[in-house]
């Protein structure tokens, strides 16, 4: 019998290994799987590159992370906000190395690597500073940057309702990279509010297939 | 010199008086995010925001936020009837791939030929962020800069060339401003409004770029149709 779910957030990080590229679902906060990343501060790991859309807020979750000195490196498309302070004073201290990605390239990027891609051309960013040094190509006349995948050893994201067999289906904006991120990853590890008996998510409906997910971790909404 | 510029608001309003019924748009996060609340009720318009919505509906009201439906600010909204929420692969499908008809950013600058810059400053102690400003410029069917004529210290942000890291290259349509409206065109700048009490040639020197006049006579006199 298929069984995915792990029973603590614990477990489920507890072979993150030092080095690892690790992608952390979640736009801002919504989506942003903080019970996974507090298990991965507590689990140790280090010198990690982590892929997110932001560097973090206050110093919860992603943010917590980056204070703990355990990221040398994050791929990020708007790493800057009101409440970024952690990764600000890391970034002007030289202690993280950050690749701006523009958002929609970064997607493409997790994508590409999720579908078995070499690489992409993309139109984004064409001309400008974000592609100086890149490869590109005028197709049908238009201008194309080329981009590489982005691949990660895990992935960590949240998730609504999931099953024993790894289906997940979102709540509202909190979907943003999780499905994206979940085929881009060897190991895809998602907490969910509730896992469900097989058969209760609609096929119609379930948005990551249990193909891309290796472990379910269910956290009852405890924080906000 | 006492110009007649048009506030944030009115500036939000003029531009939501040009989306038509039916667009599909998407409003830049700052100045653009006021033009939803001057959408005209009579027209569907479908609003898009990059994080994973489209029908995007007004701000809650206290009490009724969730965290879990954000826009692209962060700030909480909700979702229209018939509205949809999407993944980013998605999300940027529709923004990179010629899905959506307007999308309004803001902009430090706007060159002649359409360049855009509204990213960054270049300053070396700017820590950079870009987000989704390089999807929209280049993957929208028309793209509308909103943004205030010149500087606080009165030099012209319609500029000959792009002083700022650029956002996308030719990419502008449209720039509303506080003082007109100007059309980016394969023949250079055409001025199609002006605020009341400018004229032509003047909003030419506050430029200091080329400008075509092509405003249309208005119907009550005003200094706008000299020039």
């Amino acid at each position: 019998m298929i069984d995915k779910t792990v029973a603590s957030a614990a477990a489920a990080v507890a072979d993150v290994f030092d080095g690892a590229t690790v992608m952390i679902g979640g736009f801002g906060t919504a989506g942003m799987p903080a019970e996974l990343i507090d298990a991965l501060i507590a689990q140790g790991a280090k010198q990690l590159t982590i892929v997110n859309n932001n560097a973090g807020n206050g110093e919860t979750g992603l943010a917590a992370l980056l204070k703990a000195k355990r990221v040398k490196k994050i791929f990020c498309s708007f790493p800057r906000q009101t409440d970024s302070y952690v990764f600000d004073a890391l970034y002007r201290a030289g202690e993280i190395e950050l690749e701006l990605v523009p958002q929609g390239n970064l997607a493409a990027r997790i994508q590409a690597a999720g579908a078995g891609f070499g690489a992409i051309f993309t139109p984004t960013g064409y001309g400008t500073l974000l592609a100086e040094g890149k490869e590109t190509r005028t197709i049908d006349g238009r201008n194309y940057v080329l981009e590489y995948p982005i691949r990660a050893d895990f992935a960590l994201i949240k998730a609504d309702r999931g099953d024993r067999w790894g289906n997940l289906v979102y709540r509202k904006t909190a979907r943003n990279f999780g499905p994206i991120m979940a085929t881009a990853a060897k190991c895809t590890i998602a907490q969910v509010r509730e896992v469900v008996p097989l058969g209760s998510l609609d096929p119609e409906a379930i948005v990551t297939p249990g193909i891309f997910v290796k472990r379910v971790v269910p956290i009852r909404a405890t924080h906000r | 010199m006492n110009l007649n510029r048009l506030t944030r608001e009115q500036l939000a309003a003029r531009v939501a008086h040009d989306i038509p019924e039916g667009a599909y748009v998407n409003l830049g996060i700052g100045l653009p995010t006021l033009v939803a609340n001057h959408l005209p009720k009579d027209r569907e318009i479908l609003l898009q925001s990059e994080n994973g919505l489209l029908g995007m509906g007004p701000a809650p009201k206290p009490g009724q936020e969730d965290t879990d439906l954000i826009n692209a600010g962060k700030q909480p909204v909700t979702l229209l009837t018939g509205g949809a929420y999407f993944h980013h692969g998605d999300s940027f499908a529709m923004m990179r791939g010629g899905h959506l008809d307007i999308c309004v950013l803001g902009a430090f600058q706007v060159a002649a030929n359409g360049d855009l810059a509204n990213w960054h400053t270049g300053a070396p102690d700017a820590i950079p962020a870009v987000g989704g400003a390089m999807d929209l410029a280049i993957g929208a069917k028309q793209v509308w800069v909103m943004m205030e004529h010149l500087t606080r210290s009165g030099e012209s942000k319609i500029v000959a060339r792009c002083t700022y890291p650029l956002t996308g290259i030719g990419c502008v349509t449209r720039v509303y401003t506080d003082l007109a409206v100007i059309d980016v065109t394969k023949r250079g700048l055409q001025v199609t409004e002006i605020v009341p009490g400018l004229s032509f040639a003047e909003l030419e020197r506050l430029t200091g770029v080329p400008l075509s006049n092509a405003v249309a006579l208005p119907a009550e006199s005003n200094g706008a149709r000299h020039g």
